[in-house]
């Protein structure tokens, strides 16, 4: 049951990160990378095994950081800031969809070729998946927003791999890298709201003025 | 003391950070800050009196290792915090209160990462230190230093979070061993051969890429000729002196747990690889440089090139790349300082239009004059002492080529530096400079690199029996030894 329950999510888990490589919308992009926080904060507990007090805290301030907070201070940055509301790909929607598959090829591929642990045998590939489709949206991405959303994928997959590990990390690091991914999206997202302030335009392709002569 | 002062090199400058950021009157601020960068240098010093403690299983602890990048963090930090305190008084910088208190943060997540005996704690220290310095690249809030900062954001976000991963990976090749306790680094290194060797080789190669991408090595260093040539000049001394050195613990810290594991041949090609691909670029953009703060940064990379260098060939290198560590942190942060003199009076960092600085800044003049020939590892400086053992440390372990690529790429390196720095010193004006800059030097502009300079020529003339022993075993635990 609980198995079963958390291949589940893990499969949650990969389709929300190919729902915001192939979405064109902005806000459905924010809106799947809030649902996959949520999913993030569930397969912590249910991973764990371990339903102490603290183990419930850290699933809530996942769930309040990752699916609450940080969104909704998108959502806020793109109002403030008038962006417009499409994601702007480097690359075509359906480039993306394949490298993406390519991606999922790859990341069975490694966990297969690993030397078993005692953990769950999907966790490694999902969590390896995530990280790489998130750094193909830091990568293919114009906006300085929809980096931002490649980098909260890239840190939900980083993340999957810790809450999930064999060994427990204490709680109180778990908290502190909450804290810190918390810290450096907001730093992020001010910073996009500037850039919009200057140029116009949340495109980081402006950002090109410094280089070497 | 031991185990009761540690903590408080954390927690009292984030105490700080709050208390100043309440703080309306910027005087009060600017004597908060040096109040608390002495404290900070007098706890450090009280540390290096008492004698080693065995470490055992604290989170907060202090090693060798440990204790050398706390002093380089120190030091920088009180001559920082008194040329801020000079600095503040004439120049405000948008975002005010905050200026302060996130240097203050700085410090505090710096020490922590110093005193991390628990990796991922280390992890959380360094995710603090880089994000405490985003808003002070971005302090003078114009175009060009909001596209430094947001690379620096973005390029040290992915490094650090695939350094976050490393840490995971980390404690999966712990999974074999029940008696471990997890990512605490006495475990790791004293029952290193228990890990499992794949996943520790996993963990190692993306150590090195994310906390590489910190230290700014190449080719991951983009982000640091624009972050470094945006920033204020004292931020600038504390990315150069001390990010990058906290960076290099990270690396340092993985190294220390492969050694101890026995992969010392899989680690050794990939830091040598690393270090002269670094040495490489380094000489490349500093030849024909036109800025000289962007300069500073090529300088950086460089110089982080010849710490993972002396740690890839082990021996002597590895004794050599501590102390290189030490005296490296030291000369940048003084030189950011005195060439921030220079650009300040000049009011551009375009070496071109910095000419014949000598008879406007004479003291600075000077002082930059001694960071050149101290950068580029000449005597009496220390970073001739430390740059020569790495050099050795090649020869010892049959590299010789590697030996002679890197003599070739210092010597260009020289080259490069010493044209531009002449020119800005001596070449003569075209007009004078206009009113509007200062007249005179302060005494805090010139006295706080002056401290720094002061430490790196005594380095180079004498190391204390204290500090010899202290070397010699944070050499021990890379793999090498004293000379």
């Amino acid at each position: 049951m609980m198995q079963s329950a958390t291949h589940l999510l893990l499969l949650l888990v990969v389709l929300t990160d190919f729902a915001v490589l192939g979405t064109s919308r902005l806000s459905a992009c924010i809106r799947w990378i809030a649902f996959q926080g949520a999913v993030l904060g569930v397969l912590s507990l249910l991973v764990g095994g371990d339903l102490a007090w603290n183990a419930w805290l850290l699933a809530a301030g996942t769930i309040i950081v990752k699916a609450i907070l940080l969104p909704a201070f998108l959502r806020w940055a793109i109002r403030e800031a008038s962006i417009r509301r499409d994601v702007e790909p480097l690359v075509g929607y359906l480039a993306s969809m394949l490298l993406g598959g390519a991606a999922l090829g790859v990341s069975f591929g490694v966990a297969v070729s690993m030397p078993a642990t005692v953990r769950n045998a999907l966790l490694v590939p999902v969590a390896l998946v995530t990280l790489i489709i998130g750094l193909i949206v830091l990568m293919t991405r114009v906006k300085a927003i929809t980096q931002v959303i490649g980098y909260l994928m890239l840190e939900n997959g980083v993340y999957l791999f810790g809450i999930t590990l064999a060994r427990r990390v204490p709680y109180l690091i778990e908290a502190g890298v909450l804290l810190d991914v918390f810290v450096g999206v907001f730093i992020m997202g001010i910073v996009v709201f500037h850039i919009n302030r200057e140029f116009d335009s949340i495109s980081a392709a402006n950002l090109s003025t410094l280089r070497e002569s | 003391m031991s185990g009761v002062t540690e903590p408080l090199l954390v927690a009292v400058p984030i105490a700080g950070a709050v208390l100043a950021y309440a703080i309306r009157a910027s005087s009060w601020r600017s004597a908060v800050l040096v109040t608390i960068a002495v404290f900070h240098s007098a706890i450090v010093v009280l540390l290096w009196r008492q004698s080693p403690a065995p470490i055992d299983g604290r989170w907060i602890d202090l090693d060798d290792l440990g204790l050398i990048v706390l002093s380089v963090a120190s030091a920088v930090f009180l001559s920082v915090a008194v040329y801020a305190a000079a600095y503040l008084r004439s120049n405000t910088p948008r975002g005010g209160r905050v200026f302060v208190s996130c240097l203050l943060v700085f410090l505090g997540t710096t020490s922590l990462v110093a005193l991390s005996q628990q990796l991922a704690l280390l992890w959380v220290g360094l995710e603090g230190t880089t994000l405490s310095l985003a808003p002070l690249i971005y302090s003078r809030h114009d175009r060009p230093s909001l596209e430094a900062v947001w690379k620096y954001l973005v390029l040290s976000s992915v490094g650090i979070a695939l350094a976050l991963l490393a840490v995971f990976l980390l404690a999966d090749a712990q999974a074999a061993d029940a008696g471990a306790r997890t990512l605490l680094l006495t475990d790791l290194t004293s029952r290193a051969t228990l890990l499992d060797p794949w996943w520790l080789r996993a963990a190692y190669i993306f150590a090195l890429v994310g906390f590489g991408t910190k230290m700014g090595l190449a080719p991951l260093h983009t982000w640091k000729p624009d972050a470094y040539g945006e920033a204020p000049s004292l931020v600038g001394g504390l990315l150069a002196g001390t990010l990058t050195t906290c960076a290099f613990l990270g690396v340092a810290r993985f190294t220390q747990i492969a050694t101890a594991a026995g992969l010392d041949q899989f680690v050794r090609p990939l830091l040598i690889a690393a270090g002269v691909l670094s040495l490489v670029i380094a000489a490349a953009f500093i030849i024909g440089q036109s800025d000289v703060k962007r300069m500073l940064a090529y300088s950086s990379v460089e110089h982080m090139g010849l710490l993972v260098l002396g740690l890839g060939v082990g021996g002597v290198g590895a004794y050599g790349s501590v102390l290189h560590m030490l005296n490296n942190g030291l000369v940048k942060g003084a030189l950011f300082l005195a060439v921030g003199n220079l650009v300040l009076a000049a009011g551009t960092a375009v070496a071109a239009d910095m000419r014949g600085m000598r008879m406007v800044r004479p003291a600075t003049a000077l002082l930059v004059l001694a960071g050149l020939f101290a950068i580029s590892g000449s005597p009496p400086f220390g970073l001739f002492v430390s740059e020569f053992a790495i050099i050795d440390g090649t020869l010892q372990q049959n590299h010789p080529w590697i030996a002679i690529i890197t003599i070739g790429l210092l010597t260009l390196i020289f080259v490069g530096l010493a044209r531009m720095i002449i020119a800005i010193l001596y070449a003569p004006r075209p007009e004078p400079l206009d009113a509007s800059a200062p007249e005179r030097e302060r005494p805090p502009f010139v006295i706080a690199p002056a401290f720094l300079m002061a430490i790196v020529l005594l380095l180079g003339i004498y190391i204390p029996p204290s500090l010899q022993a202290a070397l010699a075993r944070a050499a021990a635990t890379l793999g090498g030894h004293s000379p």
